[in-house]
């Protein structure tokens, strides 16, 4: 296995009785980089994901996450990753600095850091003084640019966005990948999934699956020219279309 | 422009999705039609009468020494406690129906006497019990004692002839079968009645499709309607399973008219309904109409209705309370119909109080009801 | 007559403004849609005009008929279809058009003509439960259970989302079929590359409506010249616009960044070539500036951003 890359996945499978969710993938990303996983739904990403972050056994295959293999040391992998999605996010009925509080005291942190990093996170995010509104009073783009700052609190050197950005304003969109830019550009690995396929071209690399197995694999300028379509949109239907999965 | 009347079909059309999705979903139609047989066995048989004391009251119309030798005897047997001597056999039978005696024993005059002619001692002993096991362990109880007294005064072994009957208590105390199955018919009807049509209405609001529902032609009370129907058929079921269970597994009887209970038990299922409806429009979750239909109707009809606690020893705010409880009257009407034949005629009052109930739920239920969604 | 007509509707729940005084019409036969993110006021005027709200001030008429008296005949005409797919889960494909038929007195032979292109799609799958299907076929379902009374007017919230992108096509596809046949459809969807396939489009935002235009004109409401710009480290790139002072706006876009400038009476051209000049000087390589013309999600983040900005208070 090579080290010195972020994520590493070989052959990675998952099957469930006879149906093979996940069937063969792999593929590397590089320290610091923002790589986009695209795929229909029910292609295998949730399910690819889950793996990779040490949620769900594969049957097959080996996957290296920030140092860590996914099989036998979910432990410290987790430890190591941060993740967000929309379903898990912060708690609602809790303050802005009580959430920080109980994500910096479940990673690991000690007071001093927790309060030193919440603080740096919410100046960055021009939100000091609303640290201590409750989460459910916030906007949507707000809880999401929130969600992911805690993400990152505990400094991960890898961190996975299930669909990060959805329902929000084109504005905060915008503004949610200004920060992912920023935390790549701190070398933290982003890995993100999304179903804008505008933003699958706002990352240095990405991947579509369909069925269950990888599709496309590269920068997204060199997918299309591959391909020979102006836009990732056109480039996901092509694929798409001819997956066993469509019209199922 | 008034639209035309809603349409018949349209209703049909909905009665028959509900069926659809009641039979579906088998688990829970299989709880809901199991559940009531079973409860019913569990408890029949898991009750235990507590018979560590037995009351016991002697009738002798000529009080002598032998008759003091067994009052002694029953004094000091330790499973009796023996009464203050009643008078004669009719004071007997006004005991037992105060429920103030479980075992009576009728000796004969001149028992002494009796025994120095060496004629026949005739002792009839008769057991209040609430079901046949109990009635025949206090016989025995008794039957043995007497045994060992007429030994002891120096009765010939046959002298004495003993006759038994077991009698049915009427009075309602928490053991007896007869007496919980009218409350479990009360709590199952409660159940299916009103928490199903809660949740199902709950349900219809979160998946959507109510929306979409009240965008049609469909007025609010078809839905309604449409959604109760299914669960009034199972309620009537169950109803039936659980009378038929009891009467072919206990013996529990059926005095009354089968009819007129069902009647009855239709108008207490349409104000639990009327009530499930209330709470699925004032809540606006599955799991709010869920807390709410159990802590408003299962819970009382389990606690205040008398069911479990007899109403009479309950501290007299609850008591008061209790009377806004449905289940209480629709309890009193079972009991009635069940054990003691009473019809129409003596349980009106409790009928009355039960249609009022259905009118306000109704109305509330109605009001609350919109066309729109706020 | 028009089809739609919507006159200073305002709604309120508690302290929160749904709907902010917005006033607009739908003509008969139209492709209108309504473009926002989350929270917008979309699914509180779609609750509105299908008579399931009353409006606390303005009012509105639908098919010429007022929302909140006529309510029930404008029921019958009404077809809606909510966010989620509001399906029957245990019910199968079939049961689901019959049950929605029969409410409305009619019956799916009736309707059939009329659903026939998007209900084939699914058909062979009839028997299945609706629970089921994969979400480009629910779709497929919702629509025919929304049309199969054949409505005269259709309202559809937020019909494509979380659907793939194949699916989404084909629904779009489906939705310029009936409107070329003449049936007036609402539609709101937060993908602003749907919303050019409209006739007409409104922004929305906030319960307010800040534009409303075909799709091709929503760009003249843009107040400057645009200009999209490339480099080869994108961050770097953001960061050097956003600190040079003559840039308005910088938003990335795909593989660019719009930027537009502060200094007005300038071609897009010389914007361009200046904007080229600063960026190579602050030492970014691979560096390019191309004039374009605005579209409708640049209009919108501008007309977005005009009253305040988008801080958390």
């Amino acid at each position: 296995m090579t080290t010195g890359h972020a994520i590493v996945a070989r052959a990675l499978t998952r099957r469930f009785g006879d149906f093979t969710a996940v069937d063969g993938i792999s593929f590397d990303v590089a320290q610091g980089e923002v790589f986009g996983f695209l795929g229909a739904n029910g292609a295998g990403k949730t399910t690819a994901i889950r793996m990779l972050i040490g949620l769900l056994a594969p049957s097959d295959g080996e996957a290296v996450v920030a140092g860590c293999n996914v099989r036998s040391e979910t432990e410290t992998l987790r430890s190591r990753i941060g993740y967000m999605s929309q379903r898990f996010s912060l708690y609602d009925d809790l303050t802005v600095r009580e959430n920080i509080a109980l994500y910096g005291g479940i990673y690991g942190l000690d007071d001093a850091a927790i309060r030193a990093r919440g603080d740096r996170m919410l100046r960055d995010l021009d939100f000091l003084a609303s640290g201590d509104a409750f989460v459910r009073a916030l906007p949507l783009g707000w809880k999401q640019k929130l969600a992911f700052s805690v993400a990152l609190l505990h400094e991960p050197s890898v961190v996975f966005l299930d669909e990060p950005t959805g329902g929000v304003d084109p504005i905060t969109r915008r503004q949610f990948w200004e920060l992912i830019y920023a935390a790549a550009a701190r070398g933290t690995t982003v890995f993100v999934t999304t179903h804008y396929l505008d933003e699958a071209e706002y990352c240095d690399r990405m991947s579509i699956m369909v069925d269950g197995r990888i599709a496309a694999l590269g920068t997204p300028g060199d997918l299309k020219a591959q391909h020979g379509v102006r836009t990732l949109d056109d480039l996901f239907v092509q694929l798409a279309r001819g997956s066993a999965g469509a019209n199922a | 422009m008034r639209a035309a009347a809603p349409t018949l079909s349209a209703l049909f059309a909905f009665v028959r999705k509900e069926f659809r999705h009641l039979l579906r979903d088998r688990q829970t139609l299989a709880i809901l039609l199991l559940l009531p047989v079973a409860q019913l066995v569990l408890f029949g048989f898991a009750v235990r009468t507590d018979i560590s004391r037995v009351r016991v009251g002697l009738v002798a119309p000529s009080p002598d020494a032998a008759v003091a030798a067994l009052r002694t005897r029953f004094a000091h047997s330790g499973r009796f406690d023996l009464l203050p001597p009643v008078a004669d056999a009719a004071s007997l039978e006004k005991e037992f129906r105060r429920a103030g005696v479980d075992v009576g024993v009728i000796l004969p005059s001149n028992v002494a006497e009796r025994l120095q002619q060496g004629e026949p001692l005739q002792v009839l002993v008769v057991a209040d019990a609430s079901d046949p096991n109990t009635g025949t362990t206090m016989q025995n109880y008794a039957t043995a004692v007497l045994r060992d007294w007429s030994a002891a005064i120096g009765a010939r072994p046959g002298a004495m002839r003993l006759e038994t009957r077991v009698r049915m208590r009427y009075n309602p105390t928490l053991e007896s079968v007869n007496l919980f199955v009218p409350g479990l018919v009360a709590l199952i009807l409660t159940l299916i009645t009103s928490l199903m049509t809660a949740l199902s209405l709950s349900r219809e609001k979160e998946r959507g499709t109510f929306e979409v529902l009240l965008v049609s032609p469909l007025h609010p009370w078809q839905i309604i309607v449409g959604k109760v129907i299914p669960y009034l058929g199972l309620a009537m079921i169950n109803v039936l399973s659980i009378l038929g269970a009891a009467w072919l597994v206990f013996g529990v009887p059926f005095r009354g008219s089968l009819l007129f209970l069902l009647a009855a038990s239709l108008l207490f299922a349409l104000v639990s309904l009327s009530l499930g409806v209330l709470i699925a429009a004032v809540t606006s979750s599955q799991l709010a109409a869920m807390l709410a239909a159990l802590g408003g109707t299962m819970l009382p009809s389990t606690l205040l209705s008398g069911l479990i606690f007899p109403i009479s020893s309950m501290p007299a705010p609850l008591q008061v309370l209790s009377h806004i409880v449905p289940a209480r009257w629709f309890i009193v009407v079972v009991r009635g119909t069940l054990l003691k034949g009473a019809g129409l005629s003596v349980l009106w009052p409790e009928l009355l109080i039960l249609t009022a109930m259905l009118a306000v739920l109704l109305a509330a239920a109605v009001r609350k009801t919109s066309v729109r969604l706020a | 007559m028009t089809a739609v007509s919507v006159r200073a509707l305002a709604k309120r729940f508690g302290d929160v403004t749904a709907l902010d005084g917005v006033s607009f019409d739908v003509e008969p036969g139209e492709l209108f849609g309504l473009v926002g993110p989350d929270g917008g006021g979309k699914t509180t005027l779609f609750r509105v005009l299908t008579t399931l709200l009353l409006p606390d001030a303005g009012h509105a008429t639908v098919l010429g008929q007022d929302v909140t008296r006529d309510l029930w005949s404008l029921r019958r005409r009404i077809g809606y279809m909510p966010g989620r797919f509001a399906l029957y889960a245990d019910l199968s494909v079939e049961e689901n058009l019959g049950f929605f038929a029969s409410v409305f007195g009619t019956s799916v032979d009736e309707g059939y003509a009329l659903i026939a292109p998007i209900y084939q799609q699914i058909e062979p799958f009839k028997t299945r439960r609706a629970g089921a299907l994969s979400g480009g076929m629910k779709q497929k379902l919702a629509l025919s259970c929304a049309l199969v009374h054949r409505p005269d007017i259709l309202f559809l919230d937020e019909p494509t989302t979380g659907v793939d992108a194949v699916s989404r096509r084909e629904f779009w596809d489906l939705l310029a079929r009936l409107s070329s046949d003449g049936l007036t459809i609402v539609v709101s969807t937060p993908y602003m590359d749907e919303a050019s396939r409209c006739d007409r489009v409104a922004l929305m935002q906030s319960g307010r409506v800040l534009a409303i235009a075909p799709p091709a004109q929503i760009g003249e409401q843009f107040p400057r010249p645009l200009v999209a710009v490339r480099a080869a480290n994108r961050f770097a790139l953001l960061q050097t616009l956003r600190a040079l002072p003559d840039v308005a706006s910088a938003w990335p876009f795909g593989e660019t960044v719009h930027v537009s400038d502060r200094r007005t009476g300038l071609s897009a051209v010389q914007v361009a070539s200046a904007l080229e000049g600063a960026l190579r000087s602050s030492g970014l390589d691979d560096v390019s500036a191309t004039p374009i013309s605005p579209g409708i999600e640049d209009t919108f983040i501008e007309l977005m951003g005009r009253p305040s900005e988008t801080s958390a208070a």
